[in-house]
């Protein structure tokens, strides 16, 4: 008889030490990733307790989100990021963990790093002190984002609790129409559903259109996952997953890669799987999409106008009144055309090789026009030395973008790099809360790095589809 | 009798019923730059509260609420447990919302801080409460579930493992994970990519 559990319980089943009478599951981690902001605290819990970390060749560091983009030499002119860079070097000496440092060549995003290594798995499970962690879903992993408290159960146990949630199928068919992007599958996806509408879920995106897609992709995908209220998503691993991980520096090799890939491809929901629910979606349907609120779940396609509030329901107008009253836009009017004053390629949605390709494909002999500030900021050490292989550094900077070194950068400005005043970003990253970027009145427009790309060049909100045909 | 029983929070309550408040709203980011978690509740909702004077947490008569009262999808956004750590170094105990945002209420858990739920009608009778007398009494009564004020009462939810959790004082979710140690060794070599994918 067929195994009829969806991926999600197998790999679960496969890593529940115990359940307790409360329904709660004592689950075993494979893999903890950790980075400067949210393990300072959680290194101090162990000390206080006398513990030592269970499995530090499960644990692996980097630093990402307080790093300097422009200028990297330390100390930073920043103390209190210069306290956490040297926070983590400790814990990671003292605790005997691999840092992925600013002088290691693998530094980077960790949610760009873990991948890149080789690090990321199927079957695993996976998590971090970052809500972003849903991104190693993409691997057909259970990877989830955790709290400081929970750092340090995993730090000194390996395992933590929690509650098994429902799997709902997100199912999108078709082939994606040219300018639209991963980006805009997932926007979509949060759009209908909203940003509350996955909690109690994990998310298994599955059909043709996700099946087509590169793990760069899938990544993209799942990385806003938690956006959409669901603490992970994740994808089946296939043929594309294996070729992914052949080669990298932590997967497998020989004949273990093989036995490896057996094993993962086994893990995939079968066809008769069964889920706690399930929606589905047309990729025809969807457009290049761009956020006007201050939800990543408020958003239009571009060619589309922006909601009358008086199209939500009336609990919802408060909401909706704000963000239009933050974001300085009138309902009904385009959000084609809406000027900006920033354009931010990077982050860990969409900072990979094949999003800084596609971005250089557009910027190529156009500039970025004036008064726009415009940067791009690789995911990874790696990422942005295979960019400047390819020239792509040239183009960019030749358009008039800054090329930076690897982080965070102003996903979440908690380094240098930020929003000043009011001023609106066209931004590839994962949030546009108030204050996000930075500014406290700060505005983001969320999209694709294409689409962030074409705003730069004309200083305001464009139809990719269209920009090609524009005049220079 | 342990001392980390929670079964009831008793205090005064503060008024926030709005939806989708993230976690960059509560504590911005810049402020999670330390490697400790003290000071925090100074910058509780800093940017919203300079940009709007009217803020609940800008009003005086609120300033000792250990009850927050909040909307939907309550702490949604970065796993940032600086969020609770702000409200809870605050002062804020429990917090009853239409809904909490699931890392949120994890961080919460492993902290102590009630969060529970109740119906959006039963949220804003309990603002209403709240704003017309800030000095009336609440208390979020873990054992009958329910939400006591004025000589009214609203039902609250809230998930059997937590509620249990700290009903009886077992919150210190490490000390309970610790003592299961041996399992955890013992499991590691039944997963296979520790194991080198045996056949």
């Amino acid at each position: 008889m067929s195994d009829t559990r969806n991926l999600f319980n197998k790999v679960w089943d496969l890593h529940s030490v115990r359940t307790l009478p409360d329904g709660q599951t004592q689950l075993f981690i494979g893999l903890h990733l950790i980075h400067e902001v949210t393990s300072p605290q959680a290194f101090e819990i162990l000390r206080e307790r006398g513990l030592q970390v269970a499995f530090p060749q499960r644990t692996f560091a980097t630093v990402d989100h307080v790093i300097p983009t422009a200028d990297q030499s330390r100390p930073f002119q920043d103390e209190l990021a210069e306290q956490m860079m040297s926070a983590i070097e400790r814990n990671c000496r003292e605790f005997g963990i691999t840092l992925l440092n600013l002088d290691d060549r693998r530094q980077g995003i960790v949610h760009v790093v873990g991948p890149e290594q080789g690090l990321t798995q199927p079957g695993m499970t996976i998590v971090c002190g970052d809500s972003h962690t849903s991104t190693h879903g993409a691997f057909g992993s259970i990877a989830i984002g955790i709290g400081t408290s929970n750092v340090a159960q995993v730090l000194a146990t390996q395992t933590m609790f929690l509650n098994r949630p429902a799997v709902r199928r997100v199912v999108v068919n078709g082939q994606l129409s040219p300018g639209v992007f991963a980006k805009d599958v997932i926007l979509h996806i949060i759009r209908k559903l909203g940003v509350q509408g996955g909690v109690g879920y994990a998310y298994e995106y599955a059909g043709t259109t996700f099946d087509a897609m590169s793990m760069e992709e899938r990544m993209t995908v799942c990385n806003m996952s938690i956006e959409g209220g669901a603490r992970c998503g994740y994808i089946n691993p296939d043929e594309t997953t294996v070729d992914y991980l052949r080669g990298r520096p932590f997967a497998p090799q020989g004949d273990s890669f093989d036995r490896a890939a057996a094993w993962w491809l086994s893990l995939a929901s079968s066809d008769d799987a069964e889920f706690d629910d399930e929606v589905e979606f047309d990729a025809a349907d969807i457009e290049p999409t761009v956020t006007w609120g201050i939800t990543p779940a408020q958003s239009v396609g571009i060619s589309e106008k922006l909601p009358h509030v008086s199209d939500f329901p009336s609990e919802e107008q408060t909401l909706v009144r704000e963000a239009l009253e933050f974001m300085g836009l009138q309902e009904g009017a385009p959000i084609a055309g809406t000027k900006i004053d920033v354009a931010f390629i990077g982050s860990c949605t969409n900072s990979r090789i094949s999003d800084l390709r596609q971005a250089a494909d557009v910027v190529r002999g156009h500039r970025v026009a004036d008064g726009v500030r415009a940067i791009v900021v690789p995911g990874s050490q790696q990422v942005r030395e295979q960019a400047m292989n390819e020239g792509l550094h040239e183009v960019f900077e030749a358009a008039g973008f800054e090329w930076r070194g690897a982080g965070c950068s102003m996903c979440l400005a908690m380094n240098p790099d930020r929003l000043q005043g009011r001023e609106v970003c066209a931004s590839s990253s994962n949030r546009n809360f108030k204050g996000r970027q930075g500014s406290p009145v700060g505005r983001t427009l969320l999209m694709s790095p294409a689409m962030v790309a074409a705003a730069a060049v004309q200083g305001h909100v464009t139809d990719i589809r269209e920009f090609a045909l524009a005049p220079v | 009798m342990s001392s980390n029983e929670i079964k009831t929070v008793e205090g005064t309550g503060i008024p926030l019923v709005l939806d989708d408040i993230d976690t960059d709203r509560i504590i911005p980011a810049r402020f999670l730059r330390c490697v400790t978690f003290e000071g925090l509740g100074d910058h509780l909702f800093e940017d919203d509260r300079a940009q709007d004077a009217d803020h609940p947490f800008n009003q005086p008569q609120y300033r000792n609420a250990s009850i927050l009262i909040t909307g939907r999808n309550f702490g949604c956004g970065s796993s940032r447990e600086h969020a609770p750590q702000s409200l809870m170094r605050w002062g804020i105990r429990a917090i009853v919302a239409e809904s909490h945002a699931e890392i949120f209420f994890g961080n919460c858990a492993s902290l102590g801080i009630v969060a529970a739920t109740a119906d959006r009608n039963d949220l804003e009778t309990l603002a209403a409460l709240v704003t017309q007398n800030p000095d009336c009494r609440l208390t979020v009564d873990l054992e009958s579930l329910c939400v006591t004020a004025g000589g009214q009462s609203v039902p609250v939810r809230i998930p059997d493992s937590a509620r249990t959790a700290l009903i009886t004082g077992q919150w210190d979710y490490l000390s309970r994970l610790l003592s299961a140690q041996g399992a955890v060794t013992a499991h590691a070599a039944t997963i296979p990519y520790l194991n080198d994918f045996p056949d």
